[in-house]
């Protein structure tokens, strides 16, 4: 057993934490520390600044535009980037498409899709969950029905992501009712600048602007888009959900989030002491930390088992159970303690570019917001239910 | 033994539970929850005639209640309709003002049961937590009267009182129990600037800065130095009201989740028919049962001696933080993607349950209490 990583690898985690030091703003990074929301076009520079140097898919290989690099090598570099408080980069595109797209798409979709990625051309959303197909999503109803050689499409996503923010969205799409409903799935990339597509905001309980609901209504998409085969969706879509899932253990965001929680138990006073002193508080500090080191060690270890045979299975699926529930708890003490000052509600402090006076110490605005919002986590990306099922069936065989 | 509210509690709940349904709709609490005073001015002075107000004070002091159960049984309605307004404020205050009596206090006491004034209950300050006798904000006596400087944290309602019952050093340490005295200061008064907003939870706060703020020698409540016993049982008072909203509360969030468990379909089928969701809303029940039970245990304490009577504060104050997270992440997860919506009612009840424990204590803070307690028992 070694559990230290190769030089190769540290040498790459030395090479990143220069040019994180190098380019990453600092008052950027503090922004994205406190859970401050970022303007689009914020995200947009840092995602140019990362493909300039080459590093914005380093997961991709190199003939697209990638680096190539190892599983290992992918794990050390969202670490540290989490770890540095960058922002976090749109996975839709990035992460989640590119990997359907180099494995079932034409060499004329790779050519032209993913050199736009990279260019920040395009902003992706999913087009995955619908109001009546959320944990159950194979019964996605919206429909594509060919006319000549473009799709017609019709029905509603929702849940969508940054979908105000997106010029495109890869979608589940319905062509046939024939068979299994899982036989009767495509995979289909629309354009939503036409007047067929409507985006509409949904609200979340923080107060913010996050996901959104996406209406069809005879929205046109050239058969070009269709990836791979008709009615073989469900395939690529599961594909691409066991690349999501991976990223879920969010070992990085963990670590960053530990940090802050560290951070604000120092400053926070219990009878006049440091809260992070507090024997009751510091026990709760521990467990996570504790977990969490444990996660990272799962995470590897499932990423080594991954780097000998692709993509990995329904392991992914343990991690993200763990690693969402791990970042909840973080979240969770994090509220707890700030005490009183987790009341106050302060949308003003958060919204991108703003100055405003926070009421108590200046990490107070986004650490309610921050917990409230990663309720999500348990439920998104196939909830933590449907998770525990896979791995019930597909591991244990029960 | 008898686990029943009389005949007048039950039916108060009632009216209140009516009216609260019918007449101040959560819609209309998050639409005026933007700017003070942060509630309907005209559904607070109804529901002070239909008597949630004087339900929470003594006859002798012109309510017509007072008793815990009476505290309990208002705030329980008032928590399943998810209602604002400075009714623990009016509490709190409400509850110095009876401890230490006299003519002034009694006079305010009888503004409160009307609807005609709102005072604030402005003791927690930036670096007390949720200790008691953590005072920093001082009052120096001089020449016919005080003078306040300091800084109050969080206080609920700040920004819609006409008055503020502020707590202040006038002797000792700043985490001394001893030299802690309440001042009754005008929402006008120069030195006094406040700063509201409002809170996750849909209800109103301040921080409520005091720079040499004078007040007259006749404005200090009760014994110099002595307020720390008025204020623990002020807190108490309010720990029974919080832990009854809470109960209020989880008993609409179980109902709204239940109810949403047997509509909604996924694959082809109700999704309470799961037994893997069954389960965890069985233990939804079973926790909220037990919330209940602390709460009637705080109640059934409270007229007896302080070791005991704060205990069984403490220990439903922790239950009620712990089984409030709890239900509150369980209805959003058994919900789905709709329980994160700001839309759906049962989110707004969800931040309620969550900042309960905020709110007087958390589950720490009263679980440490609740063994100190015990260990000086």
């Amino acid at each position: 057993m070694d559990l230290t990583f190769s030089a190769e690898d540290e040498a790459l985690r030395q090479e990143v934490r220069k040019f994180l030091a190098e380019t990453l703003p600092p008052d950027l990074a503090q922004r994205v520390r406190l859970g401050k929301h970022l303007s689009k076009g914020e995200t947009e520079a840092w995602q140019a600044a990362l493909s300039a140097r080459g590093w914005l898919a380093p997961h991709w290989p190199k003939e697209h535009g990638g680096q190539g690099w190892s599983v290992t090598q992918r794990y050390i570099w969202d670490y540290e980037k989490s770890l540095a408080h960058a922002p976090p980069t749109v996975a839709f595109g990035l992460n989640m498409l590119a990997p359907v797209l180099i494995k079932f798409g034409t060499e004329a979709q790779k050519a032209y899709w993913l050199p736009r990625m990279l260019n920040g051309d395009d902003w992706w959303c999913q087009g995955y969950s619908e109001p009546g197909a959320g944990s159950d999503l194979a019964a996605v109803k919206t429909t594509a029905v060919r006319d000549g050689d473009e799709y017609v499409i019709n029905g509603q996503k929702t849940w969508t992501s940054l979908g105000q923010h997106a010029n495109m969205i890869f979608c589940l799409v319905r062509t046939a009712n024939t068979g299994k409903r899982q036989e009767g799935i495509s995979f289909v990339l629309v354009d939503m600048d036409q007047p067929g597509v409507e985006v509409r905001p949904i609200i979340t309980l923080d107060g913010d602007h996050e996901v959104n609901e996406v209406f069809f209504t005879d929205a046109r998409a050239p058969v070009a888009n269709l990836i791979g085969e008709e009615n073989q969706g469900w395939t690529y879509a599961k594909y691409l959900l066991t690349y999501e899932r991976t990223s879920m253990a969010m070992v990085g965001a963990s670590v960053a989030a530990l940090g802050l929680l560290k951070d604000v138990a120092r400053t926070e006073t219990k009878g006049g002491r440091p809260l992070a002193e507090d024997p009751f508080f510091a026990a709760r500090i521990a467990r996570a930390e504790i977990e969490l080191e444990n996660l990272k060690t799962t995470t590897l270890r499932v990423v080594a088992a991954a780097a000998a045979g692709g993509a990995p299975g329904a392991e992914s699926s343990m991690l993200k159970v763990k690693g969402t529930e791990v970042h909840q708890e973080i979240r969770s003490l994090t509220r707890r303690a700030l005490g009183p000052y987790a009341l106050p509600y302060q949308p003003e402090s958060l919204a991108p570019g703003s100055n405003a006076e926070p009421v108590g110490p200046d990490y107070a605005p986004g650490v309610t917001p921050a917990y409230l919002n990663s309720r999500k986590l348990t439920i998104y990306g196939g909830s933590n239910e449907v998770q525990r099922n896979i791995i019930t069936k597909a591991i244990l065989k029960l | 033994m008898d686990f029943n509210p009389t005949d007048d509690q039950r039916m108060l709940a009632d009216t209140l539970r009516r009216f609260v349904a019918e007449r101040y709709p959560l819609e209309a609490r998050t639409r005026l929850s933007g700017a003070a005073p942060g509630y309907s001015t005209q559904a607070w002075r109804q529901l002070a005639e239909l008597g949630a107000l004087g339900a929470l004070f003594d006859p002798e002091l012109g309510g017509y209640g007072g008793g815990p159960d009476d505290i309990a049984a208002v705030f329980e309605a008032l928590g399943s309709g998810a209602v604002a307004g400075p009714f623990l404020a009016s509490l709190l205050s409400g509850s110095c003002l009876a401890s230490v009596g006299g003519e002034q206090a009694e006079a305010l006491l009888q503004a409160i049961i009307a609807g005609d004034a709102v005072i604030a209950f402005a003791h927690q300050e930036p670096g007390s937590r949720y200790e008691l006798g953590r005072v920093e904000t001082t009052a120096a006596a001089g020449a016919g009267g005080w003078r306040l400087s300091g800084a109050k944290a969080v206080v609920s309602y700040g920004d819609a009182a006409d008055q503020f019952i502020v707590s202040a050093r006038t002797s000792g340490a700043p985490d001394d129990e001893q030299g802690v005295s309440l001042f009754l200061v005008p929402a006008g008064a120069p030195g006094l600037s406040i700063r509201g907003y409002v809170g996750v939870d849909g209800a109103r706060s301040a921080e409520v800065l005091l720079d040499q703020v004078e007040v007259g020698a006749d404005r200090l409540l009760g014994v110099a130095g002595g307020a720390f016993e008025v204020i623990e049982k002020a807190t108490g008072a309010g720990v029974v009201a919080l832990c009854a909203d809470g109960v209020g509360a989880l008993d609409v969030v179980k109902d709204m989740t239940a109810e949403y468990l047997r509509t909604r379909k996924q694959f082809g089928q109700p999704i309470g028919s799961f037994q893997a969701l069954q389960h965890r809303m069985a233990t939804v029940l079973i926790e909220i049962e037990q919330a209940r039970s602390a709460l009637t245990n705080a109640v059934a304490a409270f007229g007896g001696p302080r070791v005991s009577r704060e205990r069984a504060l403490s220990a439903a104050k922790y239950t009620l933080g712990r089984v409030a997270a709890l239900v509150a992440e369980e209805a959003v997860q058994l919900h789905g993607g709709i329980g994160m919506t700001w839309e759906l009612p049962l989110s707004h009840y969800v931040k309620r349950l969550i900042m309960l424990d905020h709110l007087l204590g958390d589950v720490d803070h009263h679980l440490e209490r609740y063994i100190a307690l015990g260990r000086a028992a």
